[in-house]
């Protein structure tokens, strides 16, 4: 559906696009496509080189080398103000010396359009982003969320064909935000204008995003949608990045056909799946992977079967976790928190039966 | 408040309101009730409007006055349109040291007195000055050239002695400009025109006017710019209260050009801030 190749329906294409500052790649050989439509988020730590990527897109940054095309023409030469790419900044960047309706209005009347035309669409904007009757105040008396959708709305009244979003919902407390990345996701969907969002937040990227880039030290390190990135990570990084996981070292004792069986240096025994075929080794398993019993038969069929003692019980709603102290990890094992069935009310201190099967153990060369 | 604080208090505020009731108020009420008192017979006075009679009635005097009115606002929009690029360098482009190297370089000129820094042009403009000497010596001119005694020169000097005032207000006031508005403003289609014009110059406007207001008031009072680079040509409204005061010694005369010299001030800055929508108290707190 999304397949690079098919070039007529992408809106954003970057080819081998590198940036340097001085000897530092900040950006670092990216190719990647947008289809049309789509809502893409590049994930990655501060300083990836993320900010710098949106930033050439937009064209504030020119690229060192590599070819930047929206649909299928280049914007290297092109300024900022002739791109038909719009962004929402981190900081929003309202005008605070204009009323909402003229933040609005100003990309339209900047392109020409009279100024009652410019008023009626920016009016009529509003009204869509659920901000009816705004115009006229000024910015600085709004509330975070209707700060953003005027944000938003004053990029989508262009009509662009690529909206840039800059965390922009990095500044908002953690309800708004949750609110937020549905009303955005929905918004996108209601324009169907094609979204690049960039974020350090893997929760927003996960659930807004159609794909996701998971971008490291100015490289990509995988493209895939949220489930792919989530349960087959092609690199350690993007497997300890997205999502919580039980992180082991070990060494490669034997490897068949991708089936890979670890020896931990704290002693215990693995059996996954990966490339590795010798050396030192990263395993991951998600913590929603390991299965836990009372009895040991339960567990029977799972190649991986441990002993263990509750050490800590991290309550925190649906997201919570249980570490389990197992004789052979040198770190407790991340489990989720049983809350209904037999194990439901353990504590710590309590002795329980854990496994997981080798499909869910990601093994690494390190 | 108890007695204790409302004592405190006024220890705290008298040196203030001495300061300004010794050395402002009371001079300015002296000099207001001195320009009522016309003379009538050399050393006997009765109150009149007789001095501000004879300023309406004797065209040198308000012709001066509208002239210094004029040529103060031509200073002042000169000295913004000089400043403004200036600034706008120091408060958005340059960084660190740079920034504080070229502050610096702006206050340098104000280390010596005024006098001096006008004489120093009198020296570059004068007829055997540097300039004129240079102007020959390339061949551009084929005598002495004078450059002296002229409006120009008076302008020159003045917007020289009013640069520093206005960068000052106009770099607070773009310091704060966030970046990514004006790259917002870029990326939304804006052109730089389009930018300047609706995103930093509205931003910087407190600047603009509190900059405005303080070259305008240093100018329209200045006297040794206008009478040493303008000579007699210099025609400064200064120089006929100075004339009243000190040649003529007709006192009361001379206070009432003063009084009328503020009237002039306070309505052109009245004007000023009506026109451009700003309040004074939002101005004095970017100034």
């Amino acid at each position: 559906m999304f397949a690079p190749s098919m070039s007529q329906s992408t809106d954003l294409d970057l080819v081998n696009v590198t940036k340097k500052f001085g000897a530092h790649a900040a950006v670092n050989d990216v190719t990647f496509s947008v289809a049309r439509g789509e809502f893409f988020s590049i994930l990655g730590p501060s300083g990836c080189g993320k900010t710098t990527l949106m930033r050439m897109i937009a064209g504030f940054e020119h690229p060192t080398s590599g070819d930047i095309r929206i649909r299928d023409k280049s914007m290297i030469g092109v300024p900022a103000n002739r791109r038909p790419v719009n962004m929402v900044f981190q900081s929003l960047a309202l005008f605070p010396m204009m009323s909402v309706g003229e933040n609005v209005a100003y990309g339209l009347t900047c392109r020409g359009v009279s100024r009652a035309e410019a008023d009626e669409r920016a009016t009529r904007m509003l009204e869509r982003v659920g901000l009816k009757g705004f115009g006229e105040r000024r910015v600085t008396a709004l509330s975070g969320g209707q700060r953003q959708r005027v944000a938003i709305a004053r990029c989508l009244v262009l009509e662009p064909t690529l909206v840039l979003l800059d965390e922009p919902l990095g500044a908002l407390d953690l309800k708004l935000r949750e609110h937020m990345k549905i009303e955005l996701k929905q918004l996108q969907g209601q324009f169907n204008t094609t979204f690049a969002y960039i974020t350090h937040d893997q929760s927003e990227a996960l659930v807004m995003s159609d794909r996701i880039a998971v971008m490291n030290q100015g490289r990509f390190e995988q493209v895939g949608s949220p489930r792919e990135l989530y349960h087959n990570p092609a690199t350690p990084f993007v497997a300890s990045f997205v999502g919580e996981t039980n992180r082991w070292q070990g060494e490669v004792a034997s490897a068949s056909n991708g089936a890979v069986n670890v020896r931990l240096s704290s002693g215990g025994t693995l059996h996954g799946h990966g490339n590795a075929s010798q050396g030192a080794t990263l395993s991951f398993v998600r913590p929603e992977a390991v299965a836990l019993a009372q009895d040991a038969s339960v567990l029977s069929s799972l190649p991986n079967r441990y002993e263990g003692r509750v050490s800590a019980v991290l309550f925190d709603g649906a997201a919570s976790s249980l570490l389990i102290k197992t004789p052979g990890f040198d770190q407790p094992v991340r489990a989720v928190l049983p809350q209904a069935g037999p194990l439901a009310g353990i504590e710590v201190g309590a002795a329980v039966h854990l496994g997981w099967t080798a499909e869910a153990m990601k093994v690494f060369a390190a | 408040m108890n007695p204790a604080q409302r004592l405190t208090l006024f220890l705290l505020m008298a040196p203030a309101i001495l300061w300004l009731g010794l050395l402002i108020v009371l001079p300015h009420v002296e000099i207001l009730v001195l320009s009522f008192s016309q003379r009538v017979a050399p050393r006997v006075y009765e109150f009149g409007l007789g001095n501000y009679l004879e300023f309406f009635t004797e065209p040198l005097y308000w012709r001066t006055f509208a002239r210094t009115a004029i040529m103060s606002i031509m200073v002042t929009a000169i000295t913004l349109v000089l400043a403004f690029p200036i600034a706008m360098y120091i408060a958005r482009v340059a960084q660190g040291r740079l920034k504080a190297m070229l502050l610096l370089l702006c206050l340098l000129p104000f280390w010596v007195s005024e006098l001096v820094r006008t004489l120093g042009w009198m020296m570059l403009l004068r007829e055997t000055g540097i300039i004129s000497y240079l102007l020959r010596l390339t061949g551009l001119a084929s005598q002495p050239v004078e450059l002296l005694y002229n409006d120009g020169a008076v302008i020159l000097g003045l917007v020289y002695g009013g640069l520093l005032f206005m960068i000052v207000p106009l770099a607070n006031a773009l310091e704060s400009l966030e970046p990514s508005v004006v790259e917002a403003g870029f990326d939304l289609g804006g052109s730089r025109f389009t930018v300047l014009r609706r995103i930093v110059i509205p931003h910087a406007m407190p600047g603009i006017v509190a900059g405005s207001i303080i070259v305008f008031m240093l100018t329209v009072g200045n006297f040794a710019t206008p009478v040493l680079l303008g000579g007699k040509n210099g025609l400064w409204f200064t120089e006929q209260i100075y004339a009243q005061f000190i040649t003529r010694f007709n006192w009361p005369q001379g206070a009432a050009f003063g009084i009328l010299l503020l009237l002039l001030s306070s309505a052109i800055v009245a004007a000023g801030l009506r026109l451009t929508g700003q309040s004074l108290g939002t101005t004095l707190r970017q100034a």
